[in-house]
């Protein structure tokens, strides 16, 4: 039995893929589970992993070329396997359909047409890149594109892919019943379609954070075990400011507090900390994040989710770090922080940047933070405000520390300060609660010591 | 229980009605002396003598026309086609008359007549004598089509066609004739438009009636190994069809393979997957597959109808392919 490799969805948003390169030559042997190729998604380079064992016998997708996800992109058989009527299904070839499995699909494609030219005139590079199209039936006829595009590449058709989720009525309905976002579940059906079976698997992954596009669904890896947090229905009156405030401002009706802590005993930790010898460095971001982190461990109504009918209260604290790329903006995740020395937490922070900078973060270091923290502090920013991440109850935008002059004790004096600016979803947190986070936040930063208790 | 043949069951059905109701008689080719090209009426004609057991010349529309105005005056005929390959020529007076008889009489005459005979494919008995009908009769208005599997569904339905006012149009099978099953010496009755879940699990349904029911029970035995559990909703009668009990499996089991002994194009199966479409629509997990004859007269070659056929192997491989197993 022959395995099809398709262009498959290795980021919840991924809609199509560059190949980047192929990892395997056709003839090598593969194994279930093997890298095959290195994807872009849109928002790192992915492997591409075989899905049974045998021969990749074919590939279809040429590097650097893009490909909507669900398109065929190899076939691993047995060496001596016929392959041909999957590979004529591919795009290579004139007529073929795509790849079919279920009766229902080749007819649909037998109807829109036996027309010898390939179906997709967007994406005419070359015969092998012509990704086998999914949805033929819903193409309009075009003209025979492939030597028409150059002059005349007005009128192609979305690619069927596009935006498009293929899935079972079935699975869409157990997917509206537990909340989940279609987009976040991997289909393993013909063609990706999401079956019952991904959604049970995608629920008990916990994929169920309706999260929006930009701060990508938790993929598999992020399993909340029990007891990692607990659910609280909604009181009449967090519905009435979930709804009110919801009306006055936006989807997430946010407000910001900010406060200005003082440095002086992290400048001097730090500098003691120095002195013991270079692998004793730490950054003042990597202080902040520490202490983030142990504040939110004793705020849990802050290390919140908002899930539309109910508030989700972590017990552990993942912390998301926006980190700027070149790209864009991605939010890697330090898992418990809370719980992780400051040594471990300045390391991850490094790598995890490094890693986001060269789009390689795999999906479960991005996904699956509880809160997040924004900083501009390098940029010389003195405050902003920052935006939620959603489901997130918050995040903590930090700006620049520097020198200012202050009044201590009735005496101008110079001390190292940093405005830091929290932005509440108001639905989870009112204006008190956040204020006395930030309390502890400023007792821990300005007592440094307490994070070593 | 007694474990007794398809074609007993239907001969104790046929005696225990015409004992119970002089109006009930038996008409067609052989019937009487030969005792049934298929010895369904074996010892009828000793038994009710040839007022009620009846030879008729091979003239089915002359036999089922007889019948159908033997019916108008208030008896209760049994007409037996040696096979409905040959009722073709009876059909006018099926669909014509039996059919439309109540319905163009201002609801005067009843129609109480049971038309029955073997139906579908034997072994190489080639392309005009190995048709399944029932998708056929079923399209008609006026009439009820029942295709038992078993001999004790046999028994049951027969009874309850031939107490039925309307035309019952019941369709056995020459291979099935010699199958054995348990049935009941106690008199019972089924109703018409009864499926029966004849095995239950909860993977995947198998919608299907008469002769297939054995292949789909083979089916959920092979696949029960396999650790899937199989829901085989025998029809029994496909019209009118059990809209409720297909809904109910396939609701339970969110995947449907409809088995099928005749073609494909307007099928039975294509009505149950219409039902099944539109009632359990969000309890789908898969495409509804069917699986039929091939869309070809019936070859005569031994392996090429063995090809054009629906069997185990066919049966399985849809499942598999709607369990998204293959």
């Amino acid at each position: 039995m022959a395995t099809k490799v398709f262009m498959e969805a290795l980021s919840p948003t991924m809609e199509e893929g560059r190949l980047v390169k192929w990892l395997k030559n056709e003839g090598d042997a593969v194994k279930s589970g093997e890298a095959l190729a290195e994807v872009e998604t849109d928002k790192a380079i992915m492997e591409l992993v075989a899905r049974g064992d045998g021969i990749l016998r074919k590939r279809l997708i040429n590097e650097g070329d893009t490909a909507p996800v669900g398109t065929l992109a190899g076939v691993i058989a047995t060496a001596d396997e016929n392959i041909d009527s999957l590979v004529a299904g591919a795009g290579t070839a004139p007529a073929g359909g795509a790849p079919a499995p279920a009766q229902v699909v080749a007819t649909q494609q037998e109807t829109a047409g036996a027309s010898s030219v390939p179906r997709r005139p967007e994406e005419s590079q070359g015969e092998a890149s012509t990704p086998p199209q999914q949805k033929v039936a819903d193409v309009p006829p075009a003209p025979p594109a492939r030597a028409a595009a150059p002059s005349a590449p007005a009128p192609t058709p979305a690619p069927a892919a596009q935006g498009e989720v293929r899935s079972s009525p079935l699975a869409r309905r157990l997917a509206s019943e537990r909340g989940l976002d279609l987009h976040s579940v991997q289909g393993s059906g013909p063609n990706g379609r999401i079956i019952k079976r991904d959604i049970e698997a995608a629920a008990a992954a916990g994929a169920a954070a309706p999260r929006a596009a930009a701060s990508a669904a938790p993929s598999a890896p992020v399993i909340p075990r029990e007891g990692d947090f607990h659910d609280e229905p909604l009181s009449q009156i967090r519905k009435t400011i979930a709804k009110r405030l919801g009306e006055s401002i936006g989807p997430i009706p946010t407000f910001y507090l900010t406060a200005e802590f003082d440095l002086t005993r992290v400048m001097e930790m730090r500098k003691a900390m120095a002195e013991l010898g270079d692998q004793f460095k730490v950054s003042v971001n990597d202080v902040l994040l520490k202490a983030t982190a142990v504040a939110l461990s004793q705020h849990p109504e802050v290390n919140a989710h908002w899930l539309g009918d109910k508030i989700r209260y972590h017990n552990r604290v993942h912390l998301g770090m926006a980190v700027a790329t070149d790209e864009g903006l991605i939010v890697p995740v330090i898992w418990d922080a809370d719980r992780k020395r400051m040594s471990d937490i300045s390391r991850e922070a490094k790598e995890l940047a490094k890693r986001a900078r060269e789009r390689k973060l795999k999906p479960d270091e991005f996904t699956g933070s509880t809160f997040s923290v924004s900083n501009l502090g390098m940029f010389g920013i003195d405050q902003f405000t920052a935006i939620i991440n959603p489901p997130e109850a918050g995040i903590l935008a930090i700006g620049t520390s520097e020198e200012k002059l202050v009044v201590v004790d009735g005496e101008p004096v110079v001390r190292n300060r940093v405005r830091v600016t929290m932005s509440c979803d108001h639905r989870i947190i009112d204006g008190a609660v956040g204020a006395k986070f930030l309390q502890t936040l400023r007792r821990l930063i300005e007592n440094p010591l307490m994070l070593v208790f | 229980m007694p474990v007794i043949t398809y074609r007993d069951a239907l001969g104790a059905a046929i005696r225990e009605e015409m004992q119970r109701d002089d109006r009930v008689f038996l008409m067609g080719e052989e019937v009487a002396v030969y005792q049934g090209a298929y010895k369904v009426s074996k010892g009828f004609l000793q038994e009710f003598g040839e007022m009620r057991v009846v030879d008729t010349p091979i003239t089915e529309l002359g036999f089922a026309g007889v019948g159908v105005g033997a019916a108008m005056v208030g008896l209760r005929p049994v007409i037996e086609f040696m096979t409905w390959n040959f009722a073709l020529l009876a059909l006018d007076q099926v669909v014509n008359a039996a059919a439309k008889m109540l319905y163009m009489s201002g609801g005067q005459y009843k129609i109480p007549i049971v038309f029955r005979g073997p139906n579908g494919a034997a072994l190489q008995l080639s392309a005009q004598h190995s048709q399944a009908w029932e998708s056929w009769l079923a399209h008609i208005p006026g009439l009820k089509v029942i295709a038992p599997g078993t001999p004790y569904d046999a028994k049951g339905l027969l009874k309850s066609a031939i107490r039925d006012d309307n035309p019952v149009c019941f369709l056995e099978g020459e291979m099935l004739y010699n199958t054995k099953g348990e049935v009941p010496d106690e008199e019972y009755l089924i109703p018409l438009g009864k499926a029966d879940l004849k095995r239950q699990g909860e993977h995947c349904s198998i919608i299907t009636h008469g002769k297939m029911v054995l292949v789909a029970m083979q089916a959920a035995d092979q696949l029960a190994k396999e650790g899937i559990n199989i829901d085989v909703v025998d029809l029994r009668t496909i019209r009118p069809m059990d809209v409720e009990a297909i809904g109910e499996s396939v609701r339970k089991t969110n995947r449907a393979v409809v088995l099928e002994e005749g073609w494909e194009i307007c099928g039975v199966g294509a009505q149950v997957v219409d039902y099944i479409q539109r009632d359990c629509f969000d309890y789908l997990d898969a495409p509804v597959i069917r699986v039929h004859q091939a869309d070809t007269p019936m070859p005569y070659a031994k392996g090429l109808e063995r090809a054009a056929k629906p069997d185990l192997p066919k049966a399985i491989a849809a499942v598999r392919k709607v369990m998204y197993l293959d």
